[in-house]
């Protein structure tokens, strides 16, 4: 039997009278890669925001490892060994990469392996040379980068990216696949993106939202091909 | 990135017992006393504003708090050890309460803001109007807008004829002020502090990195209201009465006004722009041709429209121009600077 890292049960948000999420159910395997797609509006961000903690669900629970999160702050849920990055890149802005790693990597280990750890990252991530830049001062790609870095050096065993593609060049977007591809060997890997071209290169099982609720789910190749997915990306009454 | 502890250590002793011996060779040692304890009082806002990003706008509260602590607390046991205590830990533990609503309450800067100025003015007028008999506290009568005169000043510990007083007061704040700003200094070295500056910088990361960010702003709240009621103690010796007048408006408002002018995010800036201000205040009020408040405002005006980033950071980035190096002072990079940075 797999383990279920991340399950969402009844999953309901509504923000007054718009329903952002209509009983959403999705499970997760561990050291699954699983990427959220669909149009604008669809839902899957309010999803990740109520699964992150940033957003408490009006109605169903989550559950992660089999603990209910529901209703859990994002400090909770990141205390669990949950790596988050939000859609705009989230980082410390007067401070050095450095000191913007070593403070996630600070969370769970020691003042001084966590300076360790944080310097085994920049080499991973090839950020050597700008280590001690402010954060402030660096191309949106590296920034994106630093953050990804953030997120990885706290040895998560879920991972949460929303549109970590967004905005970047494609030299930084195949660096970044590959980082992802490496998370998957000890995290399960949830990416929300709507640029196609982008899940088609990491994709394997890809769930697709539509009008706040999972349209279908299904591997990339089998939903590229569903005329209904097809239909909904293009507008189209299904 | 930081130099070692124990240099910086050391060149805060050298360069502050040079100051503390010759200082009195230029202004009295009873002038010098209160700058020394506005320069403190500086500082507890100087830390949680200038390295947490938060601005309190009743920084006096916890400061008169410190003040009326001791003078109650020394009515009522005629000496001066538990009441220099119980001045720091009553405005801790006050802010600690009040922290802890506004920060699990999710409050944001300007909300922040205006419940620190309304809890000063609360305190204010409470203890304005305090002047009945009704109001005692043991031994000790409120007083009103008269105040508490008349209580023990610092005796020396278990003997509570022999007072410290004149030079020897002067003397005792200096090193209190130095103790306290190496303390700072440990504190902001220290996983806290460098984690209370990253709260500064993006509270939403922090959170997300799994640290409980509305705990550790209480905390640090709390660090400030501890330095600033110490201050409060050490003030209410000094001036050998308390008035409600510590926990007005003004009060609050010039020790904002001391944080700009000196420079956030330094530990130094703070403590000289409180007292460079403080005296020229002094110095200010021995005529009375120009108003003073008038002079505070247009320094302020000039400062945040031609040298936005204070005193200290201005003379640091100097420094590193001329020598290459980290001027003393500075630890982290500020928000102010790099908004002017990016003009």
């Amino acid at each position: 039997m797999v383990e279920i890292v991340l399950e969402s049960s009844g999953l309901t948000m509504r923000f007054g009278g718009v329903v952002a999420n209509d009983n959403v159910n999705l499970k997760l395997q561990a050291r699954e890669l699983r990427c959220l797609i669909g149009p604008n509006g669809a839902g899957k961000s309010t999803f990740f925001k109520c699964v992150a903690g940033l957003l408490t669900p009006s109605e169903g629970q989550i559950f992660m490892r089999g603990q209910e999160v529901t209703g859990w702050r994002p400090h909770q849920i990141a205390s669990l060994g949950v790596g988050i990055k939000t859609q705009t890149p989230n980082v410390m802005d007067g401070l050095s990469v450095r000191e913007n790693i070593w403070m996630a990597a600070r969370r769970f280990h020691s003042a001084v392996e966590a300076r360790e750890r944080g310097d085994a990252m920049i080499d991973r991530l090839a950020l050597g040379a700008i280590a001690k830049t402010d954060l402030g001062q660096l191309a949106h790609g590296e920034r994106q980068l630093v953050e990804l870095g953030l997120v990885a050096v706290g040895d998560p065993w879920l991972v949460l990216l929303d549109e970590p593609a967004a905005g970047m060049s494609a030299e930084d977007v195949a660096r970044m696949t590959e980082i992802i591809h490496e998370l998957t060997r000890t995290a399960a890997v949830v990416v929300v993106e709507h640029d196609m071209q982008f899940i088609r290169s990491i994709a394997e099982t890809v769930t697709v939202f539509h009008q706040g609720a999972v349209l279908m789910e299904d591997h990339v190749d089998r939903v590229m091909a569903d005329q209904t997915v097809r239909n909904v990306y293009l507008g189209k009454k299904a | 990135m930081q130099t070692p502890v124990s240099k910086d250590i050391l060149t805060t002793l050298v360069v502050s017992a040079i100051l503390i011996w010759l200082a009195p060779y230029v202004i009295g040692t009873y002038t010098l006393t209160v700058l020394i304890i506005y320069g403190m009082l500086g500082l507890s806002l100087g830390l949680i504003w200038g390295f947490g990003g938060i601005l309190c706008f009743g920084q006096g509260a916890f400061f008169g708090l410190g003040a009326y602590t001791y003078a109650i607390a020394a009515i009522n046991f005629g000496e001066s050890t538990l009441p220099m205590v119980l001045a720091v830990l009553v405005p801790a533990t006050f802010a600690l309460l009040l922290g802890a609503m506004m920060f699990y309450g999710r409050l944001t800067d300007v909300y922040l803001g205006v419940i620190t100025l309304v809890v000063t003015l609360i305190l204010f007028k409470f203890i304005n109007s305090t002047a009945g008999p009704q109001y005692v506290i043991g031994k000790a009568r409120l007083g009103g807008y008269n105040g508490i005169p008349g209580f023990q000043t610092l005796n020396v510990p278990g003997n509570p004829d022999a007072y410290i007083w004149g030079d020897a007061y002067y003397y005792f704040c200096a090193v209190a002020l130095v103790i306290v700003f190496l303390l700072v200094t440990f504190l902001l070295r220290s996983s806290f502090g460098r984690i209370a500056v990253g709260i500064r910088e993006n509270e939403v990361r922090i959170a997300l990195m799994g640290y409980d960010v509305a705990a550790r702003k209480t905390v640090l709240f709390g660090i400030g209201a501890a330095i600033a009621g110490l201050a409060g103690a050490l003030f209410a010796n000094w001036g050998e009465i308390v008035t409600p007048t510590l926990f007005n408006m003004p009060q609050s408002a010039e020790i904002i006004i001391w944080c700009i002018v000196g420079g956030l995010g330094t530990r130094l800036g703070p403590i000289l722009g409180a007292a460079g201000l403080a005296y020229m205040k002094f110095l200010l009020g021995q005529q009375s041709t120009i108003d003073n408040t008038l002079i505070t405002g247009l320094i302020l005006v000039l400062f945040v429209l031609f040298l936005p980033k204070g005193v200290v950071p201005a003379f640091s980035g100097l420094w590193k121009i001329s020598f290459g190096r980290r001027g003393f002072g500075k630890m982290h990079d500020t928000r102010r600077k790099r908004r002017a940075r990016h003009g």
